[in-house]
């Protein structure tokens, strides 16, 4: 503005040329694309941008440039592109709406995106304090001070860079001296109080349930610069008490072509000459329905811009105040107001009409008035969004015209001119007795009550409630009268909803886009209501207003995210064992959050050949698996069997100690839930595996059997999966491997399949299980997890003269198939009985359990439910995918009806041919019989078999 | 975000609990003498009130211990939070009136 | 009905708009009605307008506590598609996704349609069976979906980040290209206008206090506007249908929880289709405004609040981060929230009652939206003719007893 731009942006919708219109957060036009690379942010608001040394700005939304932009072409057609016009057209050719929007998609749009990945970091505070106070003005502080003073935890979060709100734009004196020197000492004193915390350039965005509120922080570019200091930081609050000190907001008047370059708000022009001396224009013409616009006319004059006339809507004076604006030489039209602003990329002139007596329409003397710079106030809205998120309820002052806090619903207090005090001695007040108030509620009344500052309280004539320039008196308004700013939406547009039966306010909003910019229409919302209001001829309160959502102000994804990007998006579990996996070469994969080896290629192997070599490996000699990552949960107590009965499908009364068992879990509308072997370590004392990725779902669902329904079984459980490491060798000699490195007597008389044993392995205390996921003779030796990578070594180093291959998970599900063993998650999907899984054999008829009554609907008994079954491809060389469906007969084209779907399939290097699973309608009675996959580029046939493909009998597993 | 009374821990935030659904649905003693409406009801029916909602959560990061809450689902104001095998405060109430 | 087109707008243009007709017309209560829809959200209005169109039964009124729209209908992501698990499932919302395809046309109110696809991601291997499963049924069904590796995803969404070292890699994903967004607002307003010309009634800021029963017969609704009696009453009222049922003494398997949804500050184009993920648990596409609408799971517990709470949206937000590293300095918006009608199945019920003339619609979770005219459709074929078309049969309160659940939460189990 001091070297005289005038023009910074183009408009949303007619890209009309637009300036600097505020100079805070709720600039609704003044958009600029700043700093450029991967740190490049789109439309920020220049007006809430700190300035540095090397700042690049841009203008968005503009091309060529914003001096010269193609798309002002628009305006042509504006008379065409009403409110929802999108809704009426481009629907010729039918079905062709996505050739239009190609066009619009790319006319739309603001800024650009950064097209690399966001090179800063952002952090997270969470923190409980006494009192929050939300805005560090003189309400803020003063509250502060009074809230600190009684020994309350005291948090207080100003949105700008300095705290003293709209202070630091004003000349106002507090206690015969300058304002902003009350401002220092009170911050001194906050920053000598030890439990009081001051953070500036933090805005409260979001306030929730329970007095939880929300800030974001944005750290001084310099020193995010200079390292890996965090951008920004979200604060999560939870206070006992808030007292929101946000603010008002100045709002304009509306008038035709109130969008031209140079017209801004009244107290921003004021605010641009005392804070930051940058004169906003040189011939500034100042319109007003309230007294506060005098204040800016008269700064104005002092530093010698000129202001050839204030006009005021309001037919009387105020009287001291226009002593002093007619001080100056400033002519002052009262009765008049501002209907129309000449000029294309500034403001040249205005329009001033006087305004009949009434004040009801434009119909007196007109003139005209040369300036380049229109300061407007309508007024002032208090920021009550916080309060309305927090489920405030607000009233309408009529007045004022404007809403100010009602009925609180949280433990929050307004003080301020967020509540509709309006001068600074009444802030001041305010604010001393809600943060006293805020901290004896919370807990803290000893506090001293010093004398409270004062300031001068001027008084101040009502302001007019008028927000729109009447019409002149043939009622027929001329020109583009802006309410939204952002997305262009003007008064004609408002009247059109209304017309056309968009009465609703949250209708008027959606079919107009009023408020639903970038500003989220802190300037425009209320003249909005107030135009619809009109238009119904309906009083601003039973019109109501739109509902404040989160956030105040846009707040980074990034920050929201925080640290949890990256690797950090979800922790990674890893086994003992991990490093020597990846010292192997294995290949991971994502199971829950463990990583476990999938395969371990040797070089030139190709996925298939090693799986099919570790699968042979296991069959013919001896594998190792690393089996750490099954859930495992430690059950105690002495109802510990009567509680694994009521949970597992089959009985567990009679298992001896030193024996396990497999059990299969339902929820009790009867679906597989999960599975796993369970091991009697003792005569109360059992120990449960679950499925790897189940593991924390299982304990929380056998605890919240056991504490809500069953509280008086004696049972206790806990989790013990990371303090084991599980290997599990598999194969045929595997027994004489361990039999190596353990005096434990292995054979299968002393130690039979489903067997337990306390044991030492290589000088290590162990538990040993000879249970088996593979088919062969297998034993799970888990030791105490820091013992984990010892075990796996000894194993591998014993097992060289063996012959002993790592394999992973994929040849572990390849050698289950191949037993037609199944994976609770992959050949069920929460759709699967245990008697769909043809496990009968593990349903008691005799004990109640979990899911057991859901069994007798009569769905669950319908013949033709899916029942797992295996199949045989016809060309034993292909491979079904997984998920490939199952159809009875070959149709030409879909849609065909399904009767499954393959669940698992491999191909089987031990039989030499595919194997698969499948969930098959009926399937145990369509055994024999050959359905088809049509895939997408060929049909596969296949034949039902028994699911169960190598050593049904068991023979080996025995051995 | 809710601020939950852990009746075993004090007042915690939501995000170390679970919730877990309505409270006092519990499971027939002797499932097989429901019919499968009966049987429906306890698995699938709720309440679903709008306003007080008597409900179970888990402090799932803490002492891991279910317990009962008695909420506005409209508010979102808790009225307070009892043990298991508690009554909620407002039936005991009710109960010693009718009493 | 003016008729909505280029040379209207062009005419009203030049007379200053002052000569639009309302969209649909403001209507009174009258005394009674052939049939009441509770609820004038999407489904209701649909239901409405297929009365009239499909079965000639003009005399209904709607019947909505504040304006029309403004529940979920208002609420969603607006996201349009078909590509769903079971048989059952895929039948009805591809007739909703057809009858999407010709709205704009049937009544003559741009839907803005945009059939820009749907990408669904997998990070497991789990993920990847998972979807070559649903493709596989989706296919057979005889809808559109396709498979895509990382490559033809990574040139659809070059935002998206597909290295192989991300915490979980992008592995695949599939694809159906009629899937994608479609004008959530056009759909209530166009359907209330056309259904309003055929002789509908909607009747806004008129609130349903009692539902009145004659016996086991539904005889009308007490509302805050007066009694209006009909003998067919049918609730389609998404967050609400509970509390209304229970009016007329029934218990739903609904719970109503909050979703919440949030969109960014208006971007040049940055990505052209819709893309969801499981594993790494959010959705994102571009409105034409170009703002990223994103969206993600529902808040864990019952509320009719509106609002949910933060750390959802910490959650959907690291998701996003993951999944696309250039938009982490951009900025949310605004956020919001809808209450949904959750089913234990995640499946909706469309269905008779045991109070005979009483129809309920909902259950619809966060899947009600694209639902919206095929759900309008078969739910007047159950009121004109007191009995589900087949294509809703499967999804009547029935299946809780007999336990022939719908279950769309799919294979989220993840094993071994």
């Amino acid at each position: 503005m001091a070297i005289g731009v005038s023009v910074v942006g183009r408009s949303f919708k007619y890209h009309r040329p637009r300036g600097v219109f505020s100079a805070g957060v709720e600039e609704p036009i003044a958009l600029i694309q700043l700093g450029s690379g991967p740190q490049t942010q789109p439309n920020m608001p220049a007006t809430a941008v700190e300035l540095s040394d090397g700042l690049v700005a841009n203008s968005v939304h503009c091309w060529p440039n914003v001096n010269r932009d193609i798309g002002a072409l628009a305006q042509w057609l504006s008379p065409f592109m009403p409110a929802g016009f999108y809704y009426k057209t481009f629907m010729w050719p039918a079905r062709r709406w996505m050739v239009y929007e190609r066009y619009i998609r790319n006319a739309a749009g603001l800024g650009t995106a950064p097209t690399e990945a966001d090179p800063d970091i952002y952090d997270k505070m969470h923190v409980h304090c006494d009192v929050l106070v939300i805005g560090g003005g003189p309400a803020g502080l003063a509250a502060a001070l009074a809230a600190g003073r009684s020994g309350a935890r005291v948090i207080v979060a100003d949105q700008q860079p300095e705290f003293g709100g709209q202070l630091l734009g004003e000349r106002l004196e507090i206690d015969g001296g300058p304002a902003m020197a009350w401002v220092a000492a009170a911050l001194d004193e906050l920053a000598g109080m030890d439990e009081v915390g001051l953070l500036p350039r933090t805005t409260a965005f979001g306030y929730y349930d329970h007095n939880f509120v929300a800030l974001l922080e944005r750290r001084p570019i310099a020193a995010a610069e200079t390292g890996r200091l965090a951008r920004e930081c979200l604060w999560k609050v939870r206070a006992k008490q808030v007292v929101l000190a946000t603010g008002a907001i100045e709002r304009p008047l509306i008038f035709a072509n109130n969008d031209r370059p140079g017209v801004m708000l009244a107290n921003a022009a004021r605010t641009y000459v005392n804070r930051y001396a940058v004169a906003p224009g040189n011939t500034v013409v100042v319109f007003t329905n309230n007294d506060d616009a005098y204040r800016t006319a008269i700064v104005l004059a002092e530093v010698g811009v000129k202001v050839p006339a204030l006009v005021d809507v309001r037919a009387f004076a105020p009287g001291a105040l226009r002593e002093q604006v007619s001080a100056h030489g400033i002519e002052v039209l009262n009765g008049w107001s501002v209907i129309n602003a000449h000029g294309g990329r500034r403001v040249r002139m205005v329009d001033v009409v006087a305004l009949d007596e009434a004040g009801a329409a434009a119909s007196g003397s007109r003139r005209s008035i040369d300036c380049d710079t229109v300061a407007v106030s309508g007024g002032w809205n208090p920021a009550v969004h916080l309060f309305s998120q927090s489920g405030g309820k607000l009233r309408f002052d009529n007045a004022r015209a404007c809403f100010v806090p009602d009925v609180s619903v949280q433990s929050e207090r307004s003080a301020g001119s967020c509540a509709g005090i309006f001068n600074l001695d009444g802030c001041l007040e305010a604010g001393f007795e809600v943060g006293a108030a805020a901290a004896a509620d919370a807990g803290f009344t000893h506090g001293a009550r010093p004398k409270r500052p004062r300031a001068e309280a001027p008084e101040e004539q009502p302001m007019r409630p008028l927000l729109w320039v009447p019409p002149p008196s043939n009622g027929k308004r001329f020109g583009k009268h802006f309410v939204d700013l952002h997305n262009d939406v003007t008064i004609a547009d408002i009247e059109l909803a209304r017309h056309e039966g968009y009465e609703s306010v949250e209708l008027t909003k959606r079919y107009t886009t009023l408020g639903m910019g970038l500003d989220q229409g802190k300037t425009g919302n209320v003249h909005g209501l107030a135009v619809l209001a009109e238009a119904r001829g309906n009083p601003i309160p039973a019109v109501g207003t739109t509902t404040f959502r989160p956030p105040y102000t846009p707040v980074s994804f990034g920050a929201l995210a925080g640290r949890d990007v990256g690797d950090l998006y979800d922790p990674s579990r890893r086994t003992p064992m991990h490093r020597w996996h990846e010292q192997a070469g294995a290949v991971f994969e994502d199971v829950g959050q463990w990583k476990r080896p999938r395969y371990y290629p040797r070089s030139g192997e190709t996925m298939g050949d090693a799986v099919d070599r570790e699968c042979l490996a296991a069959r013919h000699a001896v594998g190792i698996l690393d089996a750490s990552t099954l859930g495992k949960i430690d059950i105690q107590g002495p109802d510990a069997a009567e509680f694994l009965n009521r949970v597992y499908t089959n009985a567990w009364d009679r298992l001896p100690v030193g024996r396990c068992r497999y059990g299969l879990m339902c929820t009790d509308d009867g679906m597989v839930f999960d599975d796993g072997v369970t091991a009697r370590l003792g005569d109360a004392h059992y120990l449960m595996s679950t499925t790897s990725g189940g593991a924390g779902r299982v304990l929380s669902w056998l605890e919240e059997w056991l504490q809500t329904e069953w509280p008086t079984l004696k049972v206790y459980l806990n989790s013990v999966t990371e303090s084991w490491a599980t290997a599990s060798v598999s194969g045929p000699l595997a027994r004489a491997l361990l039999a190596g490195l353990t005096k434990t007597d292995l054979s299968a008389d002393a130690f039979p399949h489903l067997g337990v044993r306390e044991a030492v392995v290589a000088h290590l205390p162990a538990r040993i299980f000879r249970v088996s996921f593979t088919g062969e003779v297998s034993f799970e030796i888990s030791v105490p997890a820091r013992y984990g990578m010892a075990l796996w070594t000894t194993l591998m180093e014993a097992g060289q003269a063996y012959g002993i291959t790592p394999f992973g998970t994929e040849a572990m599900h390849v050698l289950r198939a191949e037993k037609g063993y199944i994976i609770t998650g992959q050949d069920t999907d929460g759709s699967v009985t245990p008697i769909d899984l043809g496990m009968d054999w593990i349903v008691s008829k005799k004990k109640d359990f979990l899911g057991r009554r859901s069994l007798n609907r009569v769905d669950a008994m319908r013949p033709d439910r899916k029942q797992l079954v295996g199949l045989l491809t016809d060309d034993p060389s292909d491979v079904l995918p997984e998920g490939a469906q199952i159809v009875g007969e070959k149709l030409p084209q879909p849609p065909m009806p399904m009767i499954g779907h393959v669940t698992s399939s491999y191909y089987s290097a031990n039989l030499g041919r595919s194997i698969a699973l499948a969930l098959i309608k009926g399937g145990r009675d369509r055994i024999g019989k050959t359905v088809f996959a049509p895939l997408v580029d060929r049909t596969v046939s296949a034949v039902i078999v028994k699911p169960g493909f190598y050593d049904p009998e068991g023979a080996r597993l025995h051995a | 975000m809710l601020l939950i009374p852990c009746p075993w821990c004090g007042l915690r935030d939501e995000v170390e609990f679970k919730y877990g659904g309505e409270a006092h649905n519990n499971r027939p003693l002797v499932p097989d003498v429901h019919d499968d409406t009966a049987w429906a009801a306890y698995l699938f029916m709720k309440k679903n009130p709008k306003g007080l909602h008597l409900e179970r959560w888990v402090h799932a990061a803490g002492c891991r211990r279910w317990f009962n809450v008695a909420r506005d689902t409209v508010s979102n104001r808790i009225d307070g939070s009892y043990k298991i095998g508690e009554k909620p405060p407002a039936i005991a109430a009710e109960t010693e009136e009718s009493a | 009905m003016t008729r909505y087109s280029v040379f209207s707008l062009v005419r009203n243009g030049l007379k200053g708009h002052r000569a639009w007709p309302r969209a649909w017309r403001r209507a009174e209560p009258r005394r009674s009605y052939q049939v009441i829809v509770i609820g004038g959200g999407g489904h209701g209005l649909a239901t409405a307008y297929y009365l009239a169109k499909e079965h000639g039964i003009t005399d209904v009124a709607v019947v909505e506590k504040s304006a029309i729209g403004l529940g979920n209908t208002g609420r969603n992501t607006t996201i349009i598609r078909s590509n769903y698990l079971w048989d059952e499932s895929a039948a009805l919302y591809e007739k909703s996704l057809k009858l999407f395809e010709g709205l704009t046309e049937d009544l003559n109110f741009n839907q803005m349609l945009s059939q820009r696809g749907v990408i669904n991601l997998a990070h497991t291997l789990h993920d990847l069976r998972d979807l070559e499963r649903r493709v596989n049924a989706i296919r057979l069904n005889g809808i559109d979906s396709e498979i895509l590796s990382v490559e033809q995803v990574k040139a659809m969404v070059p935002i998206l980040n597909t290295s192989p070292n991300a915490r979980y890699p992008v592995l695949g994903a599939s694809l159906q290209r009629r899937g994608g967004v479609s004008r959530h607002d056009a759909a209530a307003w166009g359907l209330a206008r056309a259904a309003s010309a055929r002789g509908v009634d909607i009747i806004e800021n008129c609130e349903v206090t009692a539902i009145l029963r004659d016996g086991d017969h539904v005889t009308g609704v007490e509302t805050t506007r007066g009694p209006i009696k009909a003998p067919k009453v049918a609730i389609a009222a998404a967050a609400h249908t509970s509390h209304l049922a229970s009016m007329a003494g029934l218990r739903l398997p609904i719970e109503t929880h909050p979703l919440q949804a949030l969109v960014s500050e208006p971007l040049k184009p940055l990505i052209d289709c819709v893309v969801m993920s499981n594993q790494v648990h959010v959705y994102l596409s571009q409105s034409d405004k170009g703002e990223l609408v994103i969206g993600a799971g529902i808040d864990p517990y019952v509320s009719y609040a509106s609002r949910g709470s933060l750390p959802v949206i910490e959650d959907q937000m690291q998701a996003l981060v993951h999944l696309y590293p250039v938009v982490s300095r951009l900025r949310m918006l605004r956020q919001w929230a809808g209450n949904v009608d959750v089913c234990p199945d995640a499946s909706p019920i469309i269905s008779l009652t045991p109070v005979r003339g009483l129809y309920i619609n909902g259950g619809w979770g966060t899947g009600g939206w694209k639902a919206t005219p095929g759900s309008g459709w078969v739910f007047a074929h159950t009121i004109a003719q007191d009995r589900p078309h087949p294509l809703n049969e499967p999804f009547s309160l029935e299946r809780f007893t007999t336990g022939a659940l719908i279950d769309e939460h799919g294979a989220a189990a993840v094993a071994h």
